[in-house]
């Protein structure tokens, strides 16, 4: 089995930053990733698509240049194309197209990043129904631009991506928006944070800009949203300005702001809150990244949403302490180095409130209607999870076991927040009373025979 | 571009390209059946979340938005479709 001294979990800002750091600071590093190239979602694609679509994808997009070539490192072994699908006690346990191995670390750092919050509206479980950053994904990997799309929901992502199609040909239909307007109000009461935040308002007023002059039509405080279609999805019906509207379109890209990925964190044993600010469950850890189970280390969106910079920054701070913990680094140095990335993250950190208010997520898609699919992999629809609350389902797992919801491929990275928002609302338990969903290894599916091969490659002797 | 076998018909699609991102600009938009409804389900995530772009990918179920186009491979949407009662696997 091959030993590091530290194995990353994701090659997003977060891993690659970490990676780097560590790397310079003398130690033997894994940087383990499930795409073929480093990047994460953010950077997807950087290494090729820089120099084909860089345009398009605008100036935010080449920041990540430097962090990807930095990855670049004698003392870092890049396992690309690469799940991680068990955390245990100094080792991971990967797969990939040729199999499943093992290897050991000393520390491991999960950068897992962020996933789009999903939206549970009526019918979007339909083909041609698809995350807006699904979209944006197409995009940088692929240069295939989605066509004559209504984009539905909430967030400077909806915005951006809606730029992104339009810079890329395929201008969308509409652009059906779920903000009301005591959201700006409440926004703009945070005028301090505001100006703090200037570059990005700058930003996120450019790319509203370049869809007016384009007249992509924008329908504001949307509700009674439903994607309609046979076969696939053909019309969007939603009520916009007292008027019930239906708009055709080819496809339909959902997004509502974006979450914490935290499978890799809970299956790790990290303990996990409710936060009231993102909506979702973020791991516990302190200001270094260190989680309360030992060697496993946090950082990044997969800790709190911050946006790329603070990902990276968080990813360096990480890496320094761990540095620091496995005996590399002196405390001198390490306080030294990481104070102006300190005081930097957490500035970019502060301005979350900000976006939350501006662009909360739409309220009738964290709780559906009965009739709404909150469990894609079972079926099982929000009505079907009411009754077992009702019928004396007390917390998350209990809801679990009853109903089949969250028991799926994807271990509820798709409905564990619906579920939660429910057995609150159905029951008199209190959000951080009701339990997460268990996580346990594989995290990503693996094959008995990949199984089988690690167990031959054990009895082998040490290959290294 | 290279041919593989989608459904047992041969399908060109660009060498390298990702599997779902390919189909789709393919026009193909069934990529599996859901179990207990049978309704057709496509891509969703693209980033290895959703598990709805599920292929059998040369005989293994996999997650077709974290799969690379090589030449031959053989393809089927994902066979899921449950038929009986539970008691009776």
């Amino acid at each position: 089995m091959h030993r590091f001294d530290l194995a990353i979990v994701g090659a997003g800002p977060a891993g690659m930053a970490a990676a780097r750091e560590a790397a310079e600071a003398g130690l033997k590093v894994a940087l383990v990733d499930e795409q073929p190239r480093a990047g994460g979602q953010i950077y997807r694609n950087l290494g090729r698509a820089a120099k084909t679509y860089g345009a398009q994808l605008g100036k935010e997009y080449l920041r990540g240049v430097p962090l990807v070539d930095g990855i670049n490192h004698e003392a870092i072994t890049h396992f690309s194309g690469h799940s991680v699908w068990a955390i245990e006690k100094g080792q991971l346990a990967l797969n990939s197209p040729e199999g499943a191995r093992q290897i050991g670390a000393r520390s491991v750092l999960l950068a897992t990043g962020a996933i789009e919050r999903p939206m549970p509206v009526p019918g979007w479980t339909l083909p041609g129904v698809m995350a807006a950053g699904a979209a944006q994904i197409m995009l940088k990997q692929s240069g295939l631009a989605v066509e004559n799309a209504v984009l539905v929901g909430s967030g400077p992502l909806l915005h951006l991506v809606a730029v992104q199609l339009l810079r890329a040909g395929a201008p969308p239909v509409a652009l059906v928006e779920t903000r009301q307007r005591r959201d700006s109000r409440r926004a703009l009461l945070m005028w301090r944070l505001m100006l703090r935040a200037g570059r990005y308002v700058q930003r996120s007023l450019a790319d509203l800009n370049e869809l007016r002059n384009a007249g992509i039509p924008r329908y504001m405080a949307s509700a009674n949203i439903a994607l309609l279609g046979e076969r696939r999805v053909d019309t969007v019906s939603f009520s916009s300005g007292g008027r019930r509207r239906e708009l055709s379109c080819d496809a339909a890209l959902l997004h509502h702001g974006v979450v914490p990925h935290v499978q890799a964190s809970r299956a790790a044993g990290v303990p996990h809150i409710w936060s009231a600010t993102i909506q979702a469950h973020v791991p516990v850890c302190d200001s270094w990244g260190r989680t309360e189970v030992p060697r496993v280390w946090v950082a990044g969106d997969g800790v709190w949403i911050g946006g790329a910079r603070a990902a990276e920054l968080s990813g360096r701070i990480a890496a320094l302490a761990i540095a620091h913990d496995l005996g590399f680094v002196h405390s001198p140095e390490r306080d030294r180095r990481t104070s102006g990335w300190i005081e930097e993250r957490d500035f970019e950190l502060s301005l979350r409130p900000l976006i939350e208010k501006a662009f909360p997520p739409y309220a009738a898609a964290l709780a559906p209607a009965d009739n709404v699919t909150v469990c894609r992999c079972e079926e099982i629809s929000a009505g079907e999870v009411r009754q077992a609350v009702r019928d004396g389902a007390t917390g998350i797992n209990h809801v679990k076991v009853s109903t089949r919801a969250g028991m799926g491929r994807c271990q509820g990275r798709m409905c564990a927040a619906a579920l939660a928002r429910i057995v609150v609302q159905e029951s008199d338990a209190k959000i951080d009373e009701i339990g997460t969903l268990n996580a346990r290894p594989p995290i990503k599916p693996v094959t008995l025979g990949a199984l089988a091969g690690m167990a031959r490659q054990a009895q082998r002797p040490e290959d290294d | 571009m290279v041919e593989v076998q989608f459904a047992g018909e041969p399908l060109m699609l660009p060498e390298g390209d990702t599997l779902a991102a390919a189909l789709l600009a393919a026009g193909i938009d069934g990529f599996r059946q859901t179990p207990f409804q049978g309704v057709a389900r496509a891509p969703y995530c693209m980033m290895g979340i959703c598990f709805d772009c599920l292929l059998e990918v040369d005989g293994v179920s996999q997650q077709s938005c974290m799969v690379q186009v090589r030449a031959g491979m053989d393809v089927r949407p994902a066979r899921q479709r449950w038929e009986g009662p539970y008691a009776s696997l």
